[in-house]
């Protein structure tokens, strides 16, 4: 058995900016990552980020990723394990990794759970045909190994994953055919509807899948209009020849270990499913155990990087640490976070997290165990 | 099927491995993994499910458990997230797999 002080369990932009929150008030932290690099999702987010610049504003999301992973490696007092899964965690604390094929059981006494979330599917016939694909998973294949998915592509959904997508489709050389959004409005930014809308690609906003046609792989789609019950009009069809369709119709949590270990779990579909309840500080409905990141709710990754921080600095003072600054660096995060959420964009996060906040838990992260 | 051109991005790819595919021989390279010189190499189907649907990766993040492939006889491993490594024997996964 392994003790350690912390254990972060995953090393995307909210993991490593708790490993890296807390090393720096002095916490000796393992930070576990399922992967055999550090970075999560960051490293296929080729395009400049939004927000402000402390969460590294217009910056390649790939960049940030490697500023932060540098920042890790500098802290003589993170420990990082790579290629290695969580399998468990357990009611008494003890948690089981898997790391290349052995066994490791550790005992923390904290842990933050920044596990991420997972792209959701669509129901409509034929949807396991390969040439079915999570628009994240094109994303990866283009930006991280430089292949292309296909030639032709209908892009399923018209948030700001399904825009980026699009856009980095055509960077690849890939044609994208049309975006089908079942809302009749376009829920990504503007900015990106505009610039995709300039290069020929139409935004068919109520409109989705009727189905996919195909033998052992796509060969083209069907798609049709809704009407304002979001019901299929017949008749409306339109047969559209391409290879790939990929699904962009958002992500859920990935909160297997947070069920597991018996954290209170609320649905809250603004927030992509069942999220944890939290305090304002991160912390779960059980004692030292906190969250960040999508696996809290599903935002966006400079929300997930602020979150991490807090949720380090929430950690080192439930372990005991004294922060000079302690309230200064709660009130920057806050506020932060507080920006990232705000005007029409975050509506739909701040009524998610309304639901999601409990006031005051009854073990208050502030004073410690 | 590889992006040689890129406005923002350079590939910088390792060097290239060799590996079979249902006994076919494939070229890849190093760091990637093995859906990616696959569907490099115009495979998209990696197996058949109990009831004889052809299967393709979904997430390409190892979350979905969309893309089991049988792996140097080892069934269901996840190859959108597994390194392709030299001298690889890929086969095409049909139902479950066996469990050893």
């Amino acid at each position: 058995m392994k003790n350690v002080e912390l254990l972060v369990i995953g090393g995307g932009p909210a993991g490593l900016c708790a490993a890296i929150s807390a090393a720096e008030a002095g916490v000796d932290v393992l930070l576990a990552e399922r992967d055999e690099w550090l970075g999560g999702q960051l490293v296929k987010q080729t395009h400049m980020f939004f927000g402000s610049e402390k969460q590294h504003a217009s910056v390649r999301g790939v960049d940030i990723g490697k500023l932060l992973v540098k920042k890790v490696e500098e802290y003589k007092n993170v420990e990082v394990m790579k290629n290695a899964t969580v399998l468990g965690l357990y009611e008494d604390r003890v948690v089981t990794i898997q790391q290349d094929g052995n066994y490791v059981k550790v005992n923390p006494k904290s842990v933050i759970i920044t596990t991420g979330a997972s792209e959701k599917t669509l129901v409509f016939p034929n949807n396991d045909l390969p040439g079915v694909y999570g628009a994240g998973a094109v994303q990866t294949l283009m930006n991280v190994y430089g292949v292309k998915p296909g030639n032709k592509v209908l892009m399923v959904g018209a948030g700001n994953i399904g825009l980026i997508v699009s856009y980095q489709l055509m960077q690849a050389g890939v044609d994208v055919e049309a975006i089908v959004d079942a809302s009749p409005n376009i829920g990504g930014y503007l900015v990106h509807a505009s610039k995709i809308r300039r290069m020929g690609v139409p935004i068919l906003t109520r409109h989705t899948v009727k189905e996919a046609i195909g033998k052992e792989a796509l060969e083209a789609a069907v798609i049709w209009e809704l009407d304002d019950k979001w019901q299929p009009i017949p008749g409306s069809e339109q047969k559209l020849d391409v290879d790939v369709m990929c699904i962009s119709v958002g992500l859920t949590p990935l909160s297997e270990l947070l069920w597991q270990i018996g954290c209170k779990m609320e649905f809250v579909g603004e927030l992509g499913g069942f999220v944890p309840t939290r305090s304002d500080k991160l912390q779960t409905s059980l004692d030292g155990i906190f969250v960040a990141g999508d696996v809290a709710g599903v935002e966006e990754a400079s929300s997930a990087m602020v979150e991490g921080s807090l949720a380090g600095l929430s950690a080192s003072s439930y372990l005991g640490y004294k922060i000079d600054v302690v309230k200064e660096l709660e009130r920057d995060y806050l506020n932060q976070l507080n920006d990232l959420r705000s005007g029409p964009v975050g509506e739909k996060i701040r009524q998610g997290l309304a639901k999601a906040l409990i006031s005051e838990q009854a073990a208050n992260p502030g004073q410690g165990s | 099927m590889r992006i040689e051109d890129h406005p923002v991005l350079e590939f910088k790819r390792g060097k290239k491995i060799s590996f079979t595919y249902n006994g076919e021989k494939v070229e890849g390279y190093e760091g990637e993994t093995i859906a990616a010189a696959l569907h490099a190499a115009g495979v998209q189907v990696l197996s058949y499910s109990d009831r004889h649907r052809p299967r393709g990766f979904y997430c390409a993040i190892g979350n979905c458990s969309s893309c089991f492939m049988e792996v140097n006889g080892e069934s269901n491993v996840k190859v959108c997230i597994e390194p392709l490594q030299e001298g690889m024997d890929v086969k095409t996964q049909k139902g479950k797999g066996e469990i050893v």
